[in-house]
């Protein structure tokens, strides 16, 4: 029995085996439990703006699945991290982190191969092209996956990575998340092109649209764009297709410009749901089973907030990090913070 | 007589590359034109024909994503050595190198450093078309997590981009095109290296300091001779790194001398004299006997080339802003 965490090694969803859809499920099912209770918590006042997942649990979670965690690299944007499960939990406790405002929320330890959340739109874009070509000319195996938003198209970043990518013919993956949404901007207000993946031919490689409210379809666009990067072909770029189902942000509010007409018929094909109906089709799947997710992925996510809230960053870390070795002048600013705000503390 | 050879300050970085990427095979270079071409000015030639095409690489022309790879390539493990043909060319790359390639290591918490280091040149004075002059090291050194480099001699250049491509913070290495053929002075052939943060002395003088970087040190310096002749005795600072910043030097100086004029080729308003004014406030104010002087660029876009010579400080107008400062009564 292969291993969850091994690749899948004949880059077709016939290889995936009832265990890992059932698993691909319950990580859909546990982000977005986990991005509504990070959701609340802003709301609490216990967590600052975050983004949620909702419709786009389907396309990170399938890609997800496709690689391999050991060997492959996720340079996400801000919305993913809750479905990346399959990276380990650092990922999670991270991401809890940075919402509350830790800094050690940026810091995804030594063998988990995400970066940070990026806020910067497609900064991480050439990010992820240098890593592929730095891994490449290492001679180390790898692909490398960059997640971007359908708005993020707009950017030079991308373009420039793209093009770029194209030419150093390095094992790099651009996905797509097209929801439709940036932000209160509808992709119609984005680009006049028919679709997001062709832009990929303008860079000299395949570009596909795919389902994204299907995660077996992200997985094979995945899987055959990993073994085109491996096998050394270059990148390919992959739109996948959904709707957001939620706020772009806890700070947004789309009853202002998204039809309430249109959101329902969006809700009415949630990825999740849709998986979910065709995983009791095949009988391998039940309430039970979602009970048990849910009640997973609320464990996860409690301890990750327990443990969050019970270590709350100490201000004076602020001057940590920027340096290899902390510079003179920084040092005595620091000097004069310890002043002014531990005064009668012992140091 | 040490080892060493009479090398321009071009010949002196082309030479400090060719060391550096033997001594370390994860040491990349990249940038427009960097490879066959070996650079508009030169300073990769022959790199592409020593190491080869996957170690010294020609990218398209779009600075945001050289400054981007390389920080990708110091995350891999690699050690990135980026080209902007010209520094006023990097504002297209501004908010890769303010906004990702500094804060790499703060916002990674220390998992990826930005051993990182962008060769840029800058600086006026040769007639180039708009854009290709700005000196924009103020902007730069208001960005933490960086360091900013400005070598003002061959062999300070190879000192101090050794010590650059081994740093393991990103550097921005500013180099003074006018000065890349003029200055010419003897470099050590071996190992040389120079540490940040330490200033150098380029005239002893004891009535007046004059603190300048890059082109502006070689025009101080010119500025002191005929100073000398009407019998002021000007020291000239060469600061070398903007940050760090060796407020140690700059303050043991002015209590030498009481009397300082700082030269910059940038605009006036909130460039890097500003800042080193406000320090001598902070840490040597009681030694002044007169009001720190400027010299420096017009508040004025950085011209086009009938106006550049009377832009770029000169000689002339250091001696008359030293002679004011010298004429205060204590």
């Amino acid at each position: 029995m292969r291993d969850s965490a091994d690749p899948i090694s004949g880059d077709t969803s016939d290889d995936l085996t009832d265990d890992d859809l059932r698993q691909m499920l319950t990580d859909m099912i546990g982000a977005r439990v986990c991005s509504n209770r990070a959701f609340n918590l802003q709301r609490q006042g216990r967590a600052g703006t975050n983004a949620p997942v909702d419709g786009s649990e389907a396309i990170v979670v399938g890609a997800a699945m496709a690689l391999d965690p050991h060997v492959d690299w996720v340079l996400p944007q801000y919305r993913e991290q809750v479905a990346l499960t399959r990276f380990g939990p650092a990922v999670l406790e991270r991401y809890v982190q940075y919402i509350l405002g830790h800094p050690e929320g940026g810091h995804l330890p030594a063998g988990t191969n995400v970066w940070p959340p990026q806020i910067s739109l497609a900064t991480q874009a050439p990010h992820g092209v240098g890593m592929a070509w730095g891994l490449q000319l290492q001679g180390i195996a790898s692909c490398v996956v960059v997640f971007i938003g359908d708005g993020s198209t707009s950017e030079g970043d991308f373009y420039e990575a793209a093009n770029f990518a194209g030419v150093l013919k390095v094992p790099v993956v651009f996905v797509v998340v097209n929801n439709g949404w940036a932000i209160s901007t509808p992709l119609k207000a984005q680009t006049n092109a028919k679709n997001l993946a062709e832009k990929a031919h303008a860079f000299g490689f395949p570009g596909v649209t795919v389902d994204g409210g299907d995660p077996v379809a992200v997985y094979d666009a995945m899987a055959e764009a990993r073994s085109r990067a491996l096998s050394g072909a270059g990148p390919t770029l992959i739109e996948a297709v959904t709707h957001r189902l939620a706020p772009h942000t806890t700070a947004d509010d789309p009853t202002r410009y998204i039809p309430a007409e249109q959101f329902e018929a969006a809700l009415q094909r949630d990825p999740i749901v849709r998986f979910e109906r065709e995983l009791m089709d095949r009988g391998i799947w039940t309430e039970a089973d979602r009970a048990t997710a849910e009640a997973e992925a609320d464990e996860r996510m409690d301890r990750a907030v327990r443990a969050g809230e019970a270590a709350p960053a100490d201000t004076i870390s602020v001057f940590d990090h920027v340096y290899a070795t902390m510079p003179d002048r920084l040092k005595r600013q620091r000097d004069e913070f310890i002043d002014v705000y531990r005064a009668g503390d012992v140091r | 007589m040490s080892n060493t050879k009479l090398m321009t300050m071009l010949e002196a970085i082309n030479h400090t590359l060719h060391q550096e990427m033997a001594r370390d095979e994860r040491v990349i270079v990249f940038g427009e034109d960097v490879g066959i071409n070996g650079g508009v000015f030169r300073a990769t030639d022959g790199l592409h024909a020593t190491f080869g095409a996957s170690r010294v690489v020609d990218t398209p022309i779009a600075e945001a994503v050289i400054a981007g790879t390389a920080v990708g390539l110091a995350a891999s493990g690699m050690v990135p050595v980026a080209e902007i043909q010209f520094l006023g060319f990097s504002y297209q790359a501004m908010h890769q190198i303010a906004g990702q390639v500094a804060r790499l290591r703060y916002r990674s918490r220390s998992r990826f450093d930005g051993r990182i280091t962008i060769r840029a040149p800058f600086g006026g004075g040769v007639r180039t078309p708009e854009l290709h002059s700005e000196s924009l090291e103020a902007q730069y050194a208001n960005v933490p997590g960086l360091k900013i480099v400005l070598p003002s001699s061959a062999a300070d250049a190879k000192g101090l981009l050794a010590t650059a491509i081994r740093d393991p913070d990103p550097v921005l290495f500013l180099e003074p095109l006018r000065g890349y053929r003029m200055i010419k002075d003897e470099v050590p052939l071996g190992e040389h290296l120079v540490e940040f943060g330490q200033a150098r002395l380029v005239r002893p003088g004891t009535d007046v300091v004059i603190i300048a970087w890059s082109f502006m040190v070689d025009v101080s310096r010119r500025a002191a001779d005929e100073l000398a002749a009407e019998g002021i005795d000007a020291q000239v600072l060469d600061l070398r790194t903007l940050v760090p910043l060796d407020v140690a030097s700059i303050v043991s100086a002015v209590e030498q001398c009481g009397r300082v004029v700082v030269v910059q080729e940038a605009p006036m308003t909130n460039g890097f004299a500003s800042e080193i004014i406000a320090t001598i406030n902070d840490e040597a104010f009681y030694s002044l006997e007169a009001p720190v002087a400027r010299v420096s660029g017009w508040d004025t876009p950085y011209p086009v080339g009938q106006l550049e010579d009377t832009y770029v400080p000169d000689v002339a107008r250091v001696v008359a802003a030293v002679r004011k400062t010298v004429g205060v009564a204590p």
